[in-house]
């Protein structure tokens, strides 16, 4: 069985963000990029599935620029067989990612595809759900349990309030959350194995892909920054603040 | 999460001032690219990250245990190990068919600096095993490779080295554990041993012993000494541990200031005579093997008083921009909010002096662990030779001037935090504590002045520091036509003069008054020579930062943030304007071959 995972390149999530000045979006001078972590689950997911002896082959993926290459090359040492880039310079929203992913499936043609339920950058939470129709396949979305039963896959869903099991048939797309593993880190004989993996790479053209953004960004804030808390003295003085002063009951 | 080393200065000194990149052209390399490289330091960095840095407080405050039969540790410590061995880092420069990594030491030095920022003492453990493995793999028989390296390699043996006895300590000449051929060409063990790092735990199957003993009827000295590979669990022929033991005793655990995760045994070899030890290369070479080793080991002890005493800055650095204290001189109004310290220019100078240390000292130690790559993997017979005598008479400087100025900076860490840096809320006075001992260990700071005025510096016709001062003037002239750096290259110049006619001087002494008077300052002129070479790396950087500073003017950004680059142009301005002057003034004394030490007398204490 052949597993597709999309892996993105963004701003480690150790990083304080900080964002431009003109309020155009944030900071990407000399900041550490690394794999989204939602996307390092999906590659390990998809790595314990082969290890399992369910997955066959796995396939990276991954859209951005040259140095996106460096997400693709960690997926490989984290145990994927071979890489794809979709090299672009442009801004690419969720509908174009998918789009793009969508032309990788129907060439690579996999039984599941699993993608991180979103990218903390943008916190869209939304490629997975539109490969999923752009494809015509069904979707197990926050995932935090996945087994492959002959052609169908069962998908434990966080959702409000508790868990919701499906049953998929195969082809499917996957999202993960947190709680469906913990990912490894690359070892060194594995860093060594990976530069030695196929990587190949394409672009929005080739793929027949217009990438051109819907959304028009108009302005990127940080934050408040929040107050410093106080203590009241009892129950009655918190009624009285929340009354008078924050005035929300 | 707290940073263990700031990525932009690593960064930096790895690639901009080493040119890491240019090692993947060497034969040795093809295999490696820079972003393996890269992918191996992030990897160091995630791994000490989660399992190192996670316990070094709590192993700290609860140190191994000796029950009479067993040593008990907190379980992260163990956990950590098998992470380090699991991803490789056991093995990382050996070569591919013992199922090492062949990486360049430099990008295992920089990976190193990330385990030894989350936790020293359990670092140790990996350490001296890679370490202990590395002797084995250049002196050992194929046969004590199977038995011994590829399984520690593994992870499956630790190391130690076993040199200290109670007795004997920086006068290895004088040891005393025997070695009594048996008819099967192995040797007897008897003696005793002190101080031993990890010489024993639960952390493996098994545990390797490196000892230095002399063989029965051997020369007084260090010429009579042999290095023996003594097993804590006899190894049968299949190479499985077998259950009954090899007679090498825990007498008991020191406890101490610091490094309290690692355990520090006094161990008997041979009580009951049948402690058995297997002859490493030939007998009567044991500490020149050692040595061989050591020095690689040295690059390690300063590599960690270098990153503690990082670890202290970042940590004040923080703390200096959080607490707000007083006002500046020129402000009287106390309705006015006060600032925060760093805007106070005595603790602007602290920060700054710690900077200079810390990052000086990591330039050194990577430099050095470049210079072992260039002597094992340059393709120019010239360059490797020089890169040698080089390596070798920086060594008791890579070991000797960071272990000084690591622990310093951690003082200047507690200062800048004053009470709360005296506290255990705070994690400098651990760094404090740990750090103090890197002055003592792989050979006392006096051992190594002594080495670098009584031998290095004088070997091969002192070809070593003729290569340092050739290469210390080319970054001179580097500098001195970049205008704004110009003063600066004056001042390592002139350093660099005075340290010359200071050497001239000193053999002249050492020939017609003799080693006593020679030699009577011998730390004045390491702390000097060190310094001298800590400065000059100063300049490299500095040469460097205003290139990428000037790159930035037309255009290009780089990966560098021109705080940083600026940050390094005015710690090299600092370095000059205040420490240069006080080693100037220091060669001053040393050459007027002051005898008031030397002459005080026991009675007058
Ligand atoms: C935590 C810790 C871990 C250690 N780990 C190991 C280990 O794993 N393996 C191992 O073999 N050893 C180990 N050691 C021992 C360490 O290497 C010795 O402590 C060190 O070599 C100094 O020996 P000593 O303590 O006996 O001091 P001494 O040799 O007694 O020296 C005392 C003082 O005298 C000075 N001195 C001595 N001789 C001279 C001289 N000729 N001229 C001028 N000054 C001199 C020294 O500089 C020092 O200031 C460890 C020590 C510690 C504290």
């Amino acid at each position: 069985m052949k597993v597709l995972v999309a892996v993105k390149r963004v701003i480690d999530y150790n990083v304080k963000v900080r964002v431009k000045p003109d309020n155009t979006g944030v900071d990407l001078t000399n900041v550490k990029m690394a794999m989204n972590p939602f996307c390092e689950i999906a590659v390990e997911e998809a790595v314990r599935l082969k290890e399992k002896g369910v997955a066959t082959e796995i396939v990276v993926v991954s859209i951005g620029p040259k140095a996106a290459q460096e997400q693709i090359r960690t997926a490989l040492a984290l145990g994927a067989d071979r890489g794809i880039h979709v090299e672009t310079d442009e801004e690419i929203q969720s509908l174009a990612a998918a789009k793009l992913l969508k032309a990788v499936v129907d060439k690579e043609q996999p039984s599941l595809v699993i993608l991180g339920k979103q990218s903390i950058d943008n916190d869209n939470n939304q490629t997975g759900q539109m490969l999923a129709a752009l494809a015509g396949y069904p979707q197990g979305t926050f995932a935090s349990e996945v087994s492959v039963d002959g052609d169908k896959v069962k998908v434990t869903r966080e959702i409000d309030g508790g868990l919701m099991t499906v049953s998929l048939n195969l082809p499917a797309i996957v999202t993960t959350d947190l709680r469906l593993n913990e990912p490894r880190y690359a070892s060194l004989p594995n860093i060594m194995k990976a530069k030695k993996k196929p990587l190949e790479s394409t672009t929005p053209a080739d793929l027949g892909v217009d990438v051109t953004p819907r959304l028009t960004t108009l302005k990127v804030e940080a934050p408040a920054q929040r107050q410093a808390g106080i203590k009241v003295a009892d129950v009655a003085e918190l009624v009285d603040k929340l009354k008078n002063e924050a005035k929300v009951i | 999460m707290k940073t263990l080393i700031d990525r932009q200065t690593l960064q930096f000194l790895v690639h901009d001032l080493l040119e890491v990149e240019s090692l993947c052209e060497r034969p040795a390399f093809v295999d490696h690219s820079p972003e393996i490289f890269q992918s191996v330091i992030d990897t160091a960095e995630t791994i000490a990250t989660k399992y190192f840095a996670d316990h070094n407080a709590k192993a700290d405050q609860n140190e191994p245990v000796f029950d009479g039969k067993k040593v008990t540790m907190i379980p992260e410590v163990k956990i950590a190990y098998e992470h380090y061995a699991d991803a490789g880092f056991l093995g990382a420069t050996f070569s591919a068919e013992l199922g090492g990594m062949a990486l360049p030491k430099l990008v295992n030095s920089a990976a190193q600096s990330y385990f030894l920022s989350a936790n020293p003492s359990t670092v140790a453990y990996p350490f001296l095993t890679s370490a202990a493995a590395g002797v084995i793999e250049k002196f050992g028989s194929q046969e004590q490779k199977d038995r011994f390296l590829r399984p520690m390699l593994a992870g499956r043996y630790t190391g130690t080295m076993a040199l200290t006895e109670p007795d004997v300590g920086s006068s290895l000449g004088d040891l005393r554990t025997s070695a009594t051929p048996a008819k099967d060409g192995t040797y007897l063990i008897k003696g005793h041993k002190m101080y031993i790092s990890g010489g024993d735990h639960e952390l493996s199957e098994n545990i390797v012993h490196l000892v230095l003993a002399r063989i029965k009827g051997a020369p007084k000295g260090v010429k009579g000494i042999s290095l023996f590979i003594v097993p804590k669990k006899p190894i049968s022929e299949e190479a499985e541990v077998s259950l009954t033991d090899n007679d090498v005793v825990l007498a008991g655990l020191l406890h101490k200031m610091g490094y309290r995760g690692t355990t520090s045994t006094v161990l008997n070899f041979g009580e009951n005579d049948r402690c058995v030890g297997y002859l490493l290369g030939e007998a009567n070479h044991g500490l020149s093997y050692m040595f061989q080793m050591m020095n690689e080991a040295r690059i390690g002890v300063g590599l960690g008083a270098a990153v503690m005493g990082y670890r202290g800055f970042l940590e004040s650095l923080d703390y200096a921009k959080q607490r707000t204290q007083g006002r500046l001189p020129s402000n009287r109004n106390p309705d006015s909010p006060p600032v925060a310290i760093i805007q106070h220019a005595d603790v602007k100078k602290m920060l700054l002096q710690q900077k200079c240390y810390s990052e000086g000292a990591l330039a050194l130690c990577l430099y050095a662990s470049k210079l072992v790559d260039d002597l094992e993997t340059h393709e120019d017979d010239k360059q490797r030779e020089s890169a040698s005598e080089l390596l070798d008479l920086l060594t008791p400087i890579v070991k000797a001037w960071p272990s000084h100025y690591g622990p310093r900076a951690n003082d200047l860490a507690i200062q800048v935090l004053a009470g709360a840096g005296y506290t255990k809320d705070y994690p400098l006075e651990q760094l404090y504590r740990d750090n103090r001992l890197n002055p003592i260990h792989e050979g006392t700071n006096g051992i190594q002045a002594l080495d670098l005025t009584g031998r290095k510096l004088w070997q091969k016709g002192s070809q070593g520091l003729k290569e340092l001062a050739m290469r210390v003037q080319a970054t001179i002239d580097e500098a001195k036509a970049c205008k704004p750096l110009a003063a600066n290259a004056n001042a390592v110049a002139g350093v660099l003069k005075d340290l010359q006619q200071t050497t001239f001087q000193l053999a002249s002494v050492l020939q017609q008054k003799g080693p006593e008077l020679a030699l009577a300052n011998a730390s004045e002129y390491l702390d000097s020579f060190g310094g001298l070479v800590v400065g000059w790396l100063w300049l490299a950087q500095a040469v460097k930062a205003q290139a990428l500073l000037d790159e930035r003017k037309n255009g290009t950004m780089g990966q560098y943030s021109e705080a940083f680059l600026q940050g390094k142009i005015q710690a090299c301005n600092f370095y000059m304007n205040t420490e240069l002057p006080r080693l100037a003034a220091q060669l001053t004394h040393f050459n007027t071959f002051d005898d008031t030490a030397l002459a005080m007398q026991e009675a007058w204490f």
